[in-house]
C-alpha cells in the first residue's frame, strides 16, 4: 500500500472549517500531478447584491458573508465606505473599532485553536472529544472565546452580526462602566492566553517550511488590524486603494471561489504568519516575550505552527483590549456625519484569517454602483495547494489514511474560511492503481 | 429517553454563523455533549455516525440543484428537523437573486459563470421538505437555541415567540424610537427573538429575524413614509435578510425597486 506509485486521496467534505470544500489529490508514477482545493460552498453573489444598495447599507449586508469573522466585514466595508465619501475616522471612535476587531479576533483564534486546529495534534476528531479526556483545556479555550464573545455583545450588541457598528462610527458609544465590566474576564484570558501559548508550543509539529511571499497590512507603530498599507516581506508596499492593481483573481474550475495572486509575482499568503513575520517587533513585551519563551523566531515558516502564532496573537488582542478599556473616556459623538457623494472608496482591514480588501463605487445619492470583495482564503488558496503539492511529495511513504490525514491538517493550518471564499473545502487524495 | 439522542448539523448556502451559534454556547457546550451524541457536525469533529439521527440542525438555504436532493436525503434520515436562522427558514439574504436575474448575478461575480451550478431562486428548507421547527434570525439566538434542545430532552414544547420586537422592547424598558424619536424601525412588524437588541442600541429594527406570526405591513409602511423614507427606500427595508419572506416580499410592491 505504501510505496504505490500511482494514488488518489480524497477527503469529500472536509471537517472543522467554516464552510465546505473538499480535497482532491493526484499520484501518478510517484509524481504529485494535481491538487485542487474544491470548494462547492454554494455561490451567494454579494457582490451582485449590493448594487442599487444604500452606502450606510454595507456593513450590516457583507457581515453575512461571514458568520465567523463579521466584524471584518463591517469594518472593511465602513473604511471603504468612508474613503468614498471623503471622511475620515479617527480619535475615540477608531479606538472603539480596534477594541469590537480585538474581540473578533479573540473570539475567532480560540475557536480556531481549541476547537479546529488542536484537536489534530492531539489525535482527537474535534474537541468534544478532546474534552473526554482533557475538560479543562477545553474549558479554557471555551472560556478565553467567551471573553472575545463578551466583549463583541457589549460594544456590538451581539457577537453574531454585531449591530451596532454604522459607517461613521456606532450608533450608541459604551458606558465606561460597561466596559470596565469586561477587564475581570479579559484579566482571566490574559492568563489563559499566556498558558494557550505554552500548551501549543509543546505540540510535536511535522518538519515542513513554506517559501511564499507574505502579505499583511502593517503600521508604523503598532500591530495592524483595524487599519494600514499592505506590504509583503519582500519588500513590495502599495495603497490600498491600488488593490486591484497588484491583486489579481482568476476563476477556477473546480471551486466557486476565486484564486488570488500578485500581479506578476505570483501565489502569496496572508493571514497570523504574514502579520507575524512583517510585524512581530510591534507586539507587546508580553506577546513577545510569549512567542520567544514558544520557540517563535522572528519569522515562522512552518505552516503547522500557525497555532503557536495565532495564540500569541491571542495574547496581544487581550492586552490590547484591556488597554483600551483602560484609556477609554466616551466621545461626545457615537459617529461622525457621512454625507454621501459620487466616487470610488477601499477598505482594508486584518481579518483573523487575513487582509481582507472591500471596494465600492457610489452614486451622488449613496446608492452603490458596483462592489468588490477580496477575502483572505481566496487570497490563500494557492499556496494552500502549493503546500499540499510539496507536503505529498515529501511524504509519499505514509498509507492513504495517514497522508490524507496530514493534508487535511495542512489545509486547516490555514483557518480557511469557505463561507467567506466563496464567491471555497472536501478533501480527496488520488493514487491512480496500475 | 433512555439513549442520548442524537444529533446532526447540515450546512446550506449561509454564513456558518447560526451553527457557530451551538459552539457559542461556551458556557453549555460540553453539558450538551454530554446530553446529546453530536453525530454529524463537520464544522466541530471528523467523527461522523451514520444516520438516522433523532434532531437534524438545517442552517442555510437551498440554492442548487443538488442541494434540492441534499435536503430530501436528510429529511428521509431525521426524526425532527430543525430549520436554524433566516437562510434557512426565508431564503436569507442571498433570495435577493429571487428578483433579479440571476444570469446576470453569475456574469457579475465570475469571469466563466458556466463552471456554476446555481438555482434561479434561494428558498428555504420549508419549501422543499416538512419542517418541524423553525428557529428564525440573522443569526439565530442562542438562548431560543439552548431552549429548544432542552424543552426535546425534557419533551416540553420550546419557547418559540410568534409576537412582535415591540412587547420585547417594552419589556426591556426601552423607550420607543418609532414613537419616540420619529426614527424608522421594523420592530412592530418583526418577529421577537433577539431580545430586542437594536432598539437598546439605539438604531431601529431592520427586521432580521423576519415577520411576526400577525403582520400588518401597510399600516407600519404608512407611518415611515410620514416619516420620509423614500420608495426605494421602503423597499430596501423590508428586502434584506429575510426578503423572500411573504409577509416582507408583500409589504412592498412586486417590480424590481431600489436597484
Amino acid at each position: 500500500m505504501t510505496h504505490r506509485s500511482d494514488r488518489s486521496l480524497s477527503v469529500a467534505g472536509l471537517a472543522r472549517v467554516e464552510g465546505e470544500g473538499a480535497m482532491h489529490i493526484r499520484v501518478d508514477d510517484g509524481e504529485v500531478t494535481d491538487v485542487r482545493l474544491e470548494i462547492y460552498e454554494p455561490p451567494r453573489f454579494f457582490e451582485a447584491l449590493l448594487r442599487g444598495r444604500g452606502y450606510t447599507e454595507a456593513p450590516d449586508i457583507t457581515a453575512r458573508v461571514c458568520g465567523i469573522c463579521p466584524v471584518a466585514y463591517q469594518l472593511s466595508a465602513c473604511r471603504a465606505i468612508e474613503d468614498a465619501c471623503g471622511v475620515t475616522v479617527d480619535g475615540t471612535l477608531a479606538d472603539l473599532r480596534r477594541l469590537l476587531y480585538c474581540g473578533e479576533w479573540i473570539e475567532s483564534h480560540a475557536l480556531h485553536i481549541y476547537l479546529l486546529h488542536a484537536p489534530d495534534f492531539l489525535g482527537y476528531d474535534g474537541a468534544v472529544e478532546l474534552a473526554r479526556d482533557h475538560r479543562s483545556i477545553v474549558e479554557r479555550g471555551l472560556a478565553i472565546k467567551k471573553a472575545g464573545n463578551e466583549l463583541l455583545t457589549v460594544l456590538g450588541g451581539r457577537a453574531i452580526h454585531p449591530v451596532n457598528v454604522r459607517v461613521g462610527g456606532f450608533y450608541r458609544a459604551p458606558s465606561p462602566a460597561e466596559l470596565a465590566a469586561l477587564v475581570p474576564a479579559l484579566r482571566r484570558a490574559l492568563d489563559d492566553a499566556l498558558s494557550t501559548v505554552e500548551w501549543v508550543a509543546r505540540f510535536e509539529y511535522p518538519d515542513f517550511h513554506h517559501d511564499h511571499e507574505l502579505l499583511a497590512l502593517v503600521e508604523p507603530d503598532r500591530y495592524a488590524i483595524e487599519s494600514g498599507t499592505p506590504a509583503t516581506d519582500r519588500g513590495l508596499s502599495f495603497a490600498v486603494r491600488d488593490f486591484e492593481a497588484h491583486i489579481v483573481e482568476e476563476q477556477v474550475p473546480h471551486s466557486t471561489a476565486l484564486h488570488a495572486s500578485l500581479a506578476g509575482r505570483g501565489r502569496y499568503l496572508t493571514g497570523p504568519l504574514a502579520r507575524y513575520a512583517l510585524s512581530q517587533h510591534l507586539l507587546s513585551p508580553l506577546a513577545r516575550q510569549a512567542a520567544g519563551a514558544a520557540g517563535l523566531d522572528v519569522d515562522c515558516r512552518n505552516p503547522f505552527r500557525s497555532i503557536v502564532v495565532r495564540a500569541v496573537e491571542l495574547v496581544y488582542a487581550v492586552e490590547e483590549a484591556l488597554r483600551l478599556i483602560e484609556a477609554y473616556r466616551p466621545p461626545q459623538l457615537a459617529a461622525v456625519a457621512v454625507p454621501p457623494r459620487a466616487g470610488v472608496g477601499y477598505g482594508a482591514t486584518e481579518a483573523p484569517r487575513g487582509t481582507l480588501f472591500h471596494r465600492y463605487a457610489l452614486a451622488a445619492d449613496g446608492t452603490i454602483t458596483s462592489a468588490r470583495i477580496v477575502p483572505p482564503t481566496a487570497q490563500n488558496q494557492a499556496s494552500i495547494e502549493h503546500d499540499l503539492r510539496a507536503l505529498v511529495g515529501q511524504r509519499l511513504h505514509l498509507d492513504d489514511h495517514r497522508l490524507t490525514h496530514e493534508c487535511e491538517q495542512a489545509i486547516r493550518n490555514y483557518d480557511p474560511c469557505i463561507s467567506c471564499a466563496t464567491h471555497f473545502l472536501t478533501l480527496s487524495v488520488e493514487r491512480s492503481h496500475r | 429517553m433512555s439513549a442520548a439522542p442524537t444529533l446532526a448539523v447540515w450546512k446550506f448556502a449561509s454564513c456558518d454563523g447560526c451553527q457557530l451559534s451551538i459552539l457559542d454556547c461556551e458556557d453549555e457546550l460540553l453539558a450538551i455533549a454530554d446530553r446529546i451524541r453530536i453525530a454529524q457536525f463537520p464544522e466541530a469533529s471528523r467523527a461522523v455516525v451514520a444516520g438516522p439521527y433523532d434532531i437534524s440542525l438545517v442552517e442555510g438555504s437551498v440554492t442548487t440543484p443538488s442541494d434540492a436532493e441534499r435536503i430530501r436525503r436528510i429529511r428521509a434520515q431525521s426524526g425532527l428537523l430543525i430549520a436554524i436562522g433566516a437562510c434557512a427558514t426565508a431564503g436569507g439574504i442571498q433570495a435577493l437573486r429571487n428578483f433579479a436575474d440571476v444570469e446576470e448575478f453569475r456574469s457579475l461575480v465570475y469571469a466563466r459563470p458556466e463552471y456554476l451550478s446555481t438555482l434561479d431562486t434561494s428558498t428555504p428548507v420549508a419549501a422543499h421538505v416538512t419542517v418541524d421547527l423553525e428557529l428564525s434570525g440573522c443569526p439565530i439566538d442562542r438562548r431560543q437555541l439552548l431552549d429548544t434542545l432542552a424543552a426535546l430532552l425534557v419533551g416540553r414544547r420550546p419557547d418559540l415567540p410568534g409576537h412582535s420586537v415591540c412587547f420585547d422592547c417594552k419589556a426591556r424598558g426601552t423607550t420607543c424610537l418609532l414613537v419616540a424619536g420619529g426614527v424608522p424601525c421594523l420592530g412592530p412588524v418583526t418577529r421577537a427573538g433577539c431580545g430586542a437588541i437594536c432598539p437598546a442600541y439605539g438604531r431601529g429594527c431592520y427586521g432580521c429575524f423576519g415577520p411576526a406570526a400577525t403582520v400588518n405591513a401597510p399600516a407600519l409602511v404608512a407611518r415611515l413614509r410620514e416619516l420620509g423614507m423614500t420608495e426605494p427606500e421602503l423597499t430596501r427595508v423590508f428586502r434584506t435578510f429575510t426578503a423572500a419572506a411573504p409577509a416582507f416580499a408583500a409589504a412592498v410592491p412586486a417590480e424590481e425597486a431600489g436597484a
